[in-house]
């Protein structure tokens, strides 16, 4: 629940969350990953408007095997260490490379956030009250150097989570892992292998409803235990996937060959691929990427690169409309606003600048109705939990948003007796549009608002520590799940445990804290690891406590857009990995 | 001829009770004289009042003319076009329809002259008030930047030794940046920081357009004092220097009295060149967001909200472009025509 970063990693620390950010059409959004349990998800899917999937699937794989598949990404990941990189980037190619003890189901749409056991022959029930799973590790795979796959590979793969700087909260639940240290840490009581036997115990200090949904990340995928603890900078360190590391340069490219030991023994987890070299290129502008792959120069604009609003126009024509994918991502861009300092103390007030935001506006700032959808709750659609509930709207349907009652709003500002009240917006300077419009909408209902753009790198830091709450009232955010488990928005982003006072890592920015609704929290997630349906009711109700509270102005859900070129077949979505780069062929 | 001679030898005295009186000319009438003869100068002057002008009555065409306000979004509303009522923005046709395309220009100085940004938002009311934002900077961190680097060089070239060795060396300092990667590095620190800038009791808020200014001054300063401080150095080791040392003049009033009218030309001559860099370092701060900050507008800041619109909507970062090479062009020609005008045996130099 790290803050993850499409370039770079931000060693946060405590929880931050998934806000890492790139652009796409006008405004920014992040490149998220996430991860699942087997949950139930709402029916609607992925796949949207035209992006639904050319195949579903890699049945005919063999045959399409062959050729040089390549990527065009602005910029590369940073450091390549699968232990330190938190980038969708880097992710996309290591699911390809790597495995881990599960894996997300590697198809498209909803099905692929189910987890499937991947170097475990099977996905664990919990026992020892949820603190012990115990994986039975196959025999037989090889690593792309040759050695032997051994459980206590996976000791190592675990310690080096605590000994390379890298989100190292996502297992700090780990048995001996709050005694790790940066030069030494030693989880033989917390990661027991039994290289005989071929099985691994992992032993947690508190249950973990989404501990399944951790270890499919790729900071859990197995590297030799021979991998130094100390960082190995752009050195991948060998996996078992189909493909290998064969170089890596943030300055050119990287290039990814097939790995001569990989054999399929799951095909849900980890199939074949169908490219023989995969190739991701670096340093060109976004807009040339998009000349590039219509072109047929390259096969995709990667997935975090934001395609300039100027060339969505030749987009939509039917020349090149069939190469593009657009699917709905369960993220939220919202306005947080600063629950401990007037006039957002007052909940009144915070209903009030719900009722008058613009969301029209700013949908038309994303990009528009194609590209963002307006929302007024916290869960995006497609989501565990997610009942579609809009109170601050115009009209009497409160499912969805229609338009701002500004009548309502300045009621509310007149009954919570904040009219007037000087109004400090925070954006960060990609987004100032969104704060401009925001500025807008509190001057509308008697605030003097005023923005503060500061720059990408120092904006959001800066609106999560508690140190400066004196100095904002709404701060811009953004949020892309983690995993599809609602605890990711409702507990990480406005739980009383999300607030760490005077640290740079503290994703509850609004500083709510309901103990009412916290109290709801501890048993939706107590209840996640036995009863996921009955936990799903408990989180729908949250969400909908959360809205009225308003400790947020919600503004939108994001689409995503995949732009490849006119070669390529077996075009997947999956809500995890987004494209799914190994299962797309060329004519 | 011998009525010439006896003309030629006659015509001392009646000749110089004739002849019009000679009337002596400062060096600085002489050289408005030649400057006002510098036809291509003059024009250029003309041509900078113009857009100054213009951009002054910025308030006037948003107000009284176009009706807009350009410092908000107004990303739902309409404008007329042939008559009829159009929105500003427009969502993409075709199969996909994504995205969304503010109006192009409409050439009617009423409704949307040069379009709409991808806010909303009236471009070219907007470009007249980031002309206020872009000349103002440039205007104003030039004249800081001259007065203050001129101060320090009067005092270290006259004073030498160890004021000249500290004040150069201070400024070598500052030289030792390159130029725009120092105004990034305090721009982004100071601009972008929730705070600005706070020294003492001094606050100047980061979005006002007075840090801007002052970091530009500051960055140039070493290029106004350097040549400043030659002039003062030589200018010191005059005569007329020595006697007014020797007649017990204070340093202030031989700094002040007698150096100063001597370099001050030399600071003229830079002004107008000092003010085209100035406006090409602001808007290309303000390109980079880390000059002027929302909602204030600058012609940095609209190529940079056109950018994402080049193939779209060009004139949103076509106009502002215009402007800045317009301005900066007319400062350079009247530049040039300044430094003939104070100095003419510079370009015979040149041209020798």
């Amino acid at each position: 629940m790290n803050r993850l970063s499409r370039t770079a990693l931000s060693p946060a620390g405590p929880p931050a969350g998934s806000r890492a950010r790139a652009r796409l059409q006008l405004s920014k959004r992040t490149g998220g990953v996430a991860v699942v349990a087997a949950l139930a998800l709402a029916a609607a899917g992925c796949g949207g408007s035209s992006g639904q999937p050319a195949s579903s699937g890699s049945s005919s794989a063999a045959a399409h095997k062959g050729g040089t598949f390549t990527i065009l990404a602005s910029s590369a990941f940073g450091v390549a260490d699968p232990a330190q990189n938190y980038t969708l980037e880097e992710w996309q190619l290591l699911i390809d490379t790597h495995d881990g003890l599960v894996q997300f189901k590697r198809v498209g749409g909803l099905p692929g956030t189910t987890i499937v056991p991947d170097l475990a022959t099977a996905v664990p029930k919990p026992t020892d009250g949820g603190k012990t799973y115990t994986f039975t590790i196959r025999r037989g795979i090889k690593f792309s150097d040759g050695t032997t796959l051994k459980p206590s590979d996976f000791v190592r793969t675990f310690e080096r989570q605590f000994t390379v700087p890298g989100p190292t909260s996502f297992y700090s639940e780990i048995v001996g892992a709050s005694k790790c240290k940066p030069k030494k840490c030693d989880l033989s009581q917390g990661v027991v292998a039994n290289d005989s036997a071929s099985t691994l115990t992992i032993h947690l200090t508190t249950p973990d409803a989404e501990f399944l949904d951790k270890l499919a990340l790729p900071f859990a995928y197995a590297v030799p235990a021979s991998t130094p603890f100390k960082l190995t900078g752009n050195h991948v360190p060998p996996g078992t996937g189909p493909y290998m590391w064969k170089s890596y340069n943030p300055n050119t490219q990287a290039v990814l060959v097939r790995n001569p030991y990989f054999h399929v023994w799951n095909p849900q987890a980890q199939p074949a691929g169908n490219p023989d070299k995969i190739i991701e290129k670096y340093g060109l502008q976004v807009s040339d990427e998009v000349t590039q792959v219509e072109n047929g120069s390259a096969n995709e604009v990667f997935d975090g690169d934001v395609i300039p609003s100027d060339r969505l126009s030749e987009l939509n024509s039917p020349k090149y409309a069939h190469q593009v994918h657009v699917n709905p991502l369960t993220a939220d861009w919202y306005f947080a606003l600063n629950t401990k300092r007037p006039p957002f103390n007052n909940v009144k007030a915070r209903q009030a600048i719900n009722y008058a935001a613009n969301r029209a506006a700013y949908v038309k700032i994303g990009g528009g109705s194609s590209l963002a959808v307006p929302t007024c709750q916290v869960l995006p659609p497609n989501f565990p939990g997610y009942k579609p509930y809009c109170p601050y709207t115009a009209g009497t349907d409160h499912t969805k948003w229609t338009a701002p009652d500004l009548a309502k709003a300045r009621q509310l500002v007149q009954q919570s007796g904040t009219n007037g009240a000087k109004v400090v917006v925070n954006t960060d300077i990609p987004d100032k549009a969104l704060g401009e419009q925001m500025v807008s909408d509190l001057n509308k209902i008697g605030y003097k608002a005023t923005l503060q753009a500061l720059s990408g790198s120092v904006q959001y830091p800066f609106v999560q520590n508690s140190t400066n709450l004196g100095k904002w009232n709404v701060a811009w955010s953004a949020w892309y799940q983690d995993y599809p488990a609602p605890s990711d928005f409702l507990n990480v982003l406005l739980g009383c445990g999300s607030i760490h006072q005077g640290s740079d890592a503290s994703p509850n920015i609004a500083e709510f804290c309901n103990q009412s609704i916290q109290s709801q929290i501890s048993k939706a997630e107590s209840l996640s690891l036995t009863n996921p349906t009955a936990a799903n009711s408990i989180w729908a109700q949250i969400d909908h406590e959360d809205t009225d509270q308003a400790p947020w102005v919600d503004m939108y859900n994001p689409k995503q857009i995949d732009l490849l070129s006119s070669n390529v077949e077996g075009y997947q979505w999956n809500p995890q990995w987004y494209i799914l780069i190994d299962q797309m062929w060329l004519k | 001829m011998a009525t010439m001679l006896g003309q030629a030898e006659a015509a001392p005295e009646p000749a110089s009770e004739q002849l019009p009186e000679i009337t002596g000319r400062s060096p600085w009438a002489l050289a408005a004289r030649r400057l006002w003869r510098n036809r291509i100068a003059m024009a250029s002057l003309v041509l900078f009042l113009l857009i100054v002008v213009v951009c002054l009555a910025a308030p006037l065409y948003a107000h009284d003319i176009a009706h807009v306000n350009p410092f908000v979004n107004n990303l739902n509303g309409t404008t007329i076009v042939n008559g009829k009522k159009v929105p500003l923005m427009q969502q993409g046709g075709g199969v996909l329809h994504l995205g969304e395309t503010p109006i192009g220009p409409t050439w009617d100085l009423r409704h949307y002259f040069l379009g709409a940004d991808a806010q909303g938002r009236d471009v070219a009311a907007r470009l007249l008030y980031g002309g206020r934002s872009s000349l103002g900077i440039g205007i104003g961190s030039a004249v800081i930047c001259c007065f203050i680097a001129t101060v320090v060089a009067l005092i270290a070239g006259y004073f030498g030794r160890a004021v000249d060795a500290v004040l150069s060396r201070l400024m070598d300092l500052v030289w030792a940046f390159p130029v725009y990667l120092l105004a990034i590095s305090i721009s982004t620190v100071l601009l972008t920081s929730a705070n600005g800038l706070q020294v003492g009791p001094l606050h100047i808020a980061a979005s006002s357009l007075w840090l801007p200014t002052l970091i530009i001054a500051l960055i140039y300063l070493p290029y106004v004092y350097r040549p400043v401080r030659g002039h003062v150095l030589a200018a010191t080791e005059k005569e007329f220097v020595e006697a007014a040392v020797s007649q017990g003049a204070s340093d202030l009033r031989v700094i002040f009295s007698d150096i100063l009218p001597n370099v001050v030309s030399v600071v003229i001559v830079l002004l107008p060149l000092m003010i085209a860099t100035t406006i090409l370092t602001e808007s290309a701060l303000s390109y980079l967001s880390v000059g002027v900050q929302p909602p204030n507008a600058s012609w940095g800041t609209i190529i940079s909200d056109g950018q994402d619109l080049l193939y779209t909507r060009p004139w949103v970062a076509i106009a502002p472009g215009i402007m800045i090479v317009l301005v900066v062009l007319s400062l350079n020609v009247l530049g040039d025509g300044v430094r003939d005008a104070l100095d003419p045996r510079a370009r015979l130099r040149v041209e020798e």
